[in-house]
């Protein structure tokens, strides 16, 4: 039981498919109202798609789980329609710092670029998250979430999956169309399928404490040591949390004893000796933990699609879990949308589990190689790691070998087969395979906004084409009637027209018009009069081009479908 | 003559950093500080520069 937040239990309801005389087919089953089997209903709702979300426990998850969440994961949320709670009850920060010893060493920045609507991270207990996702979730009829309800068995044919579930008034069956796995590390769909998930076990063992304390001199800052005099010869980082909750994370080594250092008699001084005699906390919650980096050979099971940690893992250095497993659902619902009208290629659903392989991959060697760093394999390394941190202090050069979690960014699917090349040269980080980047725009339309809005809130849930136009004498009747054709294309592309200045235009109300005021959006994609970007539902960069062509931009989307 | 250049200068540090403690997996310390000497002499006769090479040995002592 925590002191600073009540969980209320959700209720136990029997629905009518439990005495239904055949399986009821659904579109989708969703398997574990984690946050990404929640994020995941949500997108499917918001899609007009009815869900039917099962979950064998009955509240939300209670002590220390997920803490950091990214930028990306942010701009997902916004939207889900969630973004803007999450930020209110989140701790907003920016900066980590890094510690040898007694000293600072370095510090670095989560958002390079400023002017964004979301900043690089926020820390919210997992709890705050779950809750608000569920609500979210109840704002739609269509939406059905079952607690207390436990998967026990599932198979396929070619039609459905077909899923037996446990609950309190005994076991029914039901069909689905699609199924998101979306159960957690220890996948009960993974096992029942006969599935693996294969890695590397870490020989380390951590202590997470999560304490209350409101006198302290931390600011909202991750802030990181090595071999700190306050726990010798380890590391130690620090996460600040909403409600005066700190999470403390000791590195303890292979050979502590679980059982021991769960004791808070063993705890409580290891944290006294961090803070001080002198500050008060109390001790809310604490594990132990081990962990290991590990992923399925495939993420598609024919009609079963994995998400989150049922499909890969990581260590929790660079905050790579969570938020990886948000970006999964972002690439997979859209997709699952259209396969379920008819409309989708084998290739775009095979597509899910090449892109987010290649993500699962980057995030497992990123966190791998902390968890090295962190902890060094041999004493040589180790004497090598020590060297890096007492050269970072006095020469730059050695500061980027630092590697205290290399924090969650989005993986670029770059070579993926539904992203389409480059064909011309841009000067910057963007490129296809990327998630758009955010920058402030004024809407020409003087809608009653108090805050300022930016590009990537404009987007919406279908295909859209950002279009660089700087003069007027550009928008020539045939470029107005060919974005028209596209916005009736079977999947339809949505123009935003994107100037500097803004332009005395009508424009026929499938064209959006943004004015990119501060010129950062230009200046961010490198973007010419006449560029186009190309954006898939997910936001991700399908392919872009210097200058405005409708085969191309049809071409594009054809290849982003697989049906190229 | 150049100066010894103490600013981040490597494209992929990761990578690197990984490719470099890797030469350690499985050894004996000895014989890791075999491989660090051999790696320290080659890399020394790519830069040649004995400006260059007497600031890196004077940082490293002093530090």
């Amino acid at each position: 039981m925590l002191n600073s937040y009540q969980a209320t239990p959700f209720a136990y309801i029997a629905y009518a498919d439990q005495t239904a005389a055949h399986p009821v087919t659904h579109p989708v089953v969703i398997i574990g109202a984690g946050p990404i089997g929640l994020a995941a209903a949500v997108d499917f709702s918001i899609k007009g798609v009815p869900v039917v979300v099962i979950d064998d426990n009955n509240t939300v998850s209670i002590g220390s789980r997920a803490v950091c969440y990214a930028k990306r994961f942010l701009d997902i949320s916004d939207r889900l329609g969630l973004g803007e709670r999450l930020i209110d009850k989140g701790v907003t920060w920016n900066l980590g710092k890094v510690f040898f010893e007694n000293e600072q060493i370095f510090s670095f920045d989560m958002l390079s670029e400023k002017q964004q609507r979301r900043p690089g991270f926020i820390n919210l207990q997992q709890y705050y998250l779950e809750q608000y996702y569920v609500e979210r979730l109840q704002e739609f009829d269509s939406a059905s979430l079952r607690w207390k309800n436990k998967l026990i068995d599932i198979s396929q044919d070619e039609n459905v999956a077909t899923l037996t579930i446990e609950t309190p008034d005994g076991t029914y069956q039901i069909n689905a169309q699609y199924v998101l796995a979306c159960d957690g590390a220890n996948s009960a769909t993974r096992k029942l399928c006969h599935l693996e998930s294969k890695g590397q076990v870490f020989q380390d063992r951590f202590l997470i404490a999560d304490i209350v304390m409101s006198n302290n001199s931390f600011p909202s800052e991750r802030w990181f040591w090595f071999n700190p005099p306050f726990h010798p010869g380890s590391s130690t980082l620090l996460h600040r949390q909403p409600d005066n909750m700190w999470r403390i994370d000791f590195d303890l080594g292979w050979d502590a004893d679980p059982e021991e250092e769960k004791k808070p008699q063993n705890i409580i001084p290891r944290i006294k000796a961090f803070l001080g005699d002198e500050v008060e906390f109390e001790l809310e919650w604490s594990s132990v933990y081990t962990f290991c980096c590990r992923r399925m050979q495939n993420f598609r099971h024919q009609r079963i699609f994995f998400a989150g940690d049922s499909a890969h893992q990581v260590s929790p250095f660079g905050a790579r879990g969570a938020n990886s497993g948000i970006e999964d659902i972002d690439n997979l619902v859209w997709k699952l949308n259209l396969a379920l009208k008819g409309q989708a290629s084998e290739a775009l659903l095979n597509s899910y589990s090449e892109e987010r392989v290649l993500a699962a991959n980057e995030n497992i060697l990123n966190s791998t190689r902390s968890t090295d760093f962190i902890t060094p394999k041999n004493a040589s390394n180790k004497i090598m790691r020590d060297a890096v941190l007492s050269l970072a202090k006095s020469y730059q050069f050695a500061r980027p070998l630092v590697n205290s979690g290399r924090l969650s960014v989005p993986p670029v699917l770059r070579n993926c087969r539904m992203i389409s090349a480059d064909t011309a040269s841009f000067k910057t980080q963007i490129e296809p395979g990327s998630p758009c980047i955010d920058a402030p725009v004024t809407l020409s339309i003087d809608l009653d906004v108090t805050t300022q809005p930016f590009l990537l809130s404009q987007l919406g849930e279908q295909f859209q084409l950002l279009l660089f136009i700087e003069d007027p004498c550009e928008l020539t009747a045939q470029l107005l009637a060919e974005l028209q054709q596209l916005s009736e294309l079977a999947q339809p592309i949505h123009s935003f027209m994107i100037s500097h200045e803004n332009l005395p235009l009508t424009l026929p109300s499938n064209i959006t018009h943004l004015i990119d005021h501060s010129g950062l959006i230009q200046k961010r994609l490198d973007a010419n009069c006449g560029c186009c970007y190309l954006l898939r539902p997910d936001q991700i960069i399908a392919g872009r081009t210097r200058q405005f062509s409708k085969q191309t931009i049809i071409n594009m989307q054809s290849r982003a479908l697989g049906a190229l | 003559m150049s100066r010894l250049n103490t600013n981040a200068n490597i494209d992929n540090v990761d990578d690197f950093y990984q490719r470099l403690t890797d030469l350690s997996l499985n050894l004996k310390t000895e014989e890791v500080m075999v491989r660090h000497a051999k790696l320290i002499l080659l890399l020394s006769n790519h830069i040649g520069d004995n400006q260059v090479l007497n600031e890196a040995i004077d940082i490293v002592r002093d530090t």
